[in-house]
């Protein structure tokens, strides 16, 4: 049996997900996260089930390319039975999608998720009565807390066998008729060719629904019928008839509303004074710029703290290996490659990727991320897009890949390939521990800071520059802003880790691989040829030449440039080797060009390989300039000007 | 004719008119808000940022764009 979740963003629907299946689906408190949908077999009470979590959607019109996906796999029958995960707090505006997904006949169980919220707002709900009405059993939950997941799946387990398919409350008498009026001309073979429930065609067609408008072009007698009803409708209610059955949905959902809940007073929380601060017009930027500042110093601290010990000790383990094996032998070479590899992820990206990671998880579970989008909304439009993009930008932070998944909860495609571009020069979590380990290790935190805004100056100018050659056109922002909530520390760990796991168990091996092979390059004295056909960036950049095939290697991941660095130089002390300014230099071009390997294929996929061929080669071109004029720039400095 | 950009925080207003076309109805009705629907204003911003409100419980951000053209009635 394959169940899907289904609801609107921000319901709970991974959350429940994750509980069911292991932590296996990113949870953000943001509209929207879940991109693509995740897939998990679950043994329950004996059985095994598979669960598919699903984007979530407000409703089954297809506004962005995840409300499509979604609504695709529920019309696609591969799943036997929906659970419409529901937040109970916003029960009425809910509803409107509750029944539109009924039209899909399908068996179905409504989950009551988030029921401790919808007590605190005063909205006390009978599930008994909205199952009576609705025919399908209603289930009520507190994900986050594990409550009634048990009792959910019993639920479905018998809605399916029994087959429960329930029947929303219909529309007025009126628009019921000529609803299924129109539905006497939608033939057989038309359904079988579109693979629809009529119920829910003949009420898409009646409002005119894009995707499925262009569906029935092949059938023009069917055309000319849908066009006439919909006429009718506008003629008859003075209105287009796509506000008609809008309205009517709308009316349903708040008879039921009124029918199956009270509300009562909210209790006034904690949460609204904190809101008042952080949205605020003035005082929300200064915390938001205290947020930013406080990130940054206490990944910087805590991982400097870590990361100097481990470094020292490491430096004489590698110094007495060589003095065992012997300077040039194989073995050594090999046994420095491996150790450098291992050194690399423990001593210098781990420190920094663990508080930052740990950090970036709690500002996403309280829900702080759409708020910065709603402060930023305004200087967003500065640069062609709006509040929307902050969500990849700051996933951009932790890796390119999610972030440039996330753009496709954005509405056109000029927004996604604009936001995608700009959010590969977002320094990624591989990038931020070469800032760290790099720059603000050998040079000092304010370099590294400086590195942040200038990345931001940078990124805000290509902005710009994009904009002028292809000027805004969105809708602009609307965005629902969800409740602050305290952060889960299960959820904040479980996610932390998530993404560490990625690092130890994908980047990590890759990055020793890269080592050794760079040790043994370094032994057949192959290095030497690449570092010369490297030799006019280096040397325009005025870098050491064996950094050539760091440059090289940081395209598979960005670490391994300066993971390599290390074996290289044959130290770990960079500074002994290469001036600040060269390590400032090399840091900016490592920051800007080229994006990774995982990062070229995701946007090859997303956005065609003609633009992802077009973001990575104007981001070479930007790192070439930018770190060339910090070459002059330091220069001229250091001439006194 | 006031739209919902111009109003005060605190206020509450009916949605009378939503102008543009059906992408921009849907859009709105998909985060509830209709025609008749009552909203509470909660938040302006400033330098022509978004503007919070509050329409069935739930809290949605609304672009400059946007917010200056549906057309509201104060209650």
């Amino acid at each position: 049996m394959r169940i899907a979740l289904a609801g609107q963003p921000n319901c709970g629907k991974s959350t429940i997900f994750n509980a069911l299946a292991g932590y296996k689906a990113v949870t953000a408190n943001f509209p929207g996260k879940t991109v693509q949908y995740t897939l998990s077999s679950v043994t329950f009470g004996g059985n095994t089930f598979e669960i598919v979590d699903l984007p979530g959607i407000y409703s089954l019109t297809s506004m962005d390319l995840a409300e499509f996906e979604a609504r695709k796999y529920i019309l696609s029958g591969k799943a036997d039975i929906v659970i419409n995960v529901v937040d109970a707090s916003l029960l009425s505006r809910s509803l409107e999608f509750t029944i539109q997904l009924m039209d899909m006949d399908i068996p179905m169980v409504l989950c009551l998720n988030m029921m401790d919220e919808a007590r605190r707002k005063g909205i006390n709900i009978n599930a008994e009565k909205l199952s009576e009405i609705l025919g399908i059993p209603v289930v009520e939950t507190i994900a986050v807390k594990g409550q009634g997941l048990g009792a959910l799946f019993s639920a479905v387990r018998s809605a399916f066998d029994k087959n429960v398919r329930g029947k929303a409350p219909s529309f007025h008498k009126d628009v019921e008729e000529t609803i299924a009026k129109l539905s006497g001309f939608i033939s057989e073979e038309v359904l079988r060719e579109l693979r629809v429930p009529g119920r829910l065609l003949s009420k898409k067609l009646a409002e005119g629904d894009d995707f499925f408008m262009k569906e029935i072009e092949r059938f023009p007698h069917l055309l000319n019928v849908v066009r006439n009803y919909q006429a009718y409708i506008e003629k008859t209610h003075g209105r287009p008839s796509d506000m008609v059955i809008s309205s009517e949905r709308h009316a349903i959902a708040m008879n039921i509303f009124e029918e199956a809940a009270t509300v009562g007073r909210p209790i006034k929380t904690f949460h609204d004074r904190i809101d008042k601060l952080i949205m605020h017009r003035v005082l929300g930027y200064i915390f938001l710029i205290l947020v930013l500042l406080g990130f940054f110093s206490i990944v910087f601290e805590a991982g400097k703290a870590i990361e100097e010990p481990i470094i020292a000790i490491l430096e004489r383990l590698m110094k007495s290996i060589v003095e065992t094996m012997g300077e040039e032998t194989l073995i050594s070479f090999f046994a420095k490659g491996i150790i450098e590899g291992l050194a690399g992820g423990i001593g210098i990206v781990l420190p920094y990727l663990f508080p930052f990671l740990l950090g970036m998880a709690v500002l996403e579970d309280v829900g702080y991320l759409p708020r910065m989008a709603f402060l930023m909304d305004a200087f967003m439009h500065k640069i062609g897009l709006h509040g929307k993009s902050v969500l990849p930008f700051v996933l951009g932070y932790g890796c390119t890949v999610p972030a440039i998944m996330a753009t496709r909860i954005l509405e056109t495609p000029r927004d996604r390939f604009i936001t995608a571009f700009l959010a590969t020069m977002v320094p990624c979590a591989a990038r931020t521990t070469i800032i760290y380990g790099l720059v603000a290790y050998y040079i000092g935190p304010w370099a590294a800071l400086f590195i942040y805004v200038l990345n931001l100056f940078v990124i805000a100018l290509t902005g710009k520059i994009l904009t002028h050659f292809m000027p805004e056109v969105t809708p602009g922002l609307i965005l629902e802003i969800p409740s602050l909530k305290m952060p889960s520390i299960n959820v904040v760990l479980a996610k932390t880790w998530l993404r560490l796991k990625e690092f130890m168990f994908i980047a990590w091996p890759l990055l020793i691989i890269g080592s050794t092979v760079l040790s043994f390059l370094e032994y057949t004295k192959g290095d030497i040829l690449i570092n010369s056909i490297m030799l006019p960036l280096t040397y325009v950049l005025g870098l050491p030449a064996s950094v050539g095939t760091t440059l090289i290697f940081g395209i598979l991941r960005k670490e391994l440039s300066m993971i390599m660095l290390f074996q290289a130089l044959g130290t770990m002390d960079v500074s002994s080797v290469m001036s600040r300014e060269q390590i400032m230099i090399f840091t900016l071009f490592v920051l800007f060009y080229v994006p990774c390997v995982a990062t070229i294929a995701v946007l090859g996929k997303e956005l065609g390989w003609k633009k992802m061929s077009m973001v990575s080669l104007a981001t070479l071109i930007v790192a070439c300039l930018i770190a060339l004029a910090a070459r002059v720039f330091m220069a001229a400095i250091r001439n006194g000007l | 004719m006031r739209v919902l950009s111009d109003m005060d925080e605190g206020k509450r207003v009916r949605v009378l008119e939503i102008p543009g076309g059906k992408g921009a109805r849907q859009h709105l009705s998909a985060y509830g808000i209709h025609l008749g629907d009552i909203l509470l204003i909660k938040r302006q911003s400033a330098w022509g940022g978004p503007i919070l409100i509050e329409v069935h419980g739930s809290e949605v951000a609304l672009g400059r764009g946007i917010a200056s053209r549906v057309q509201v009635e104060e209650l």
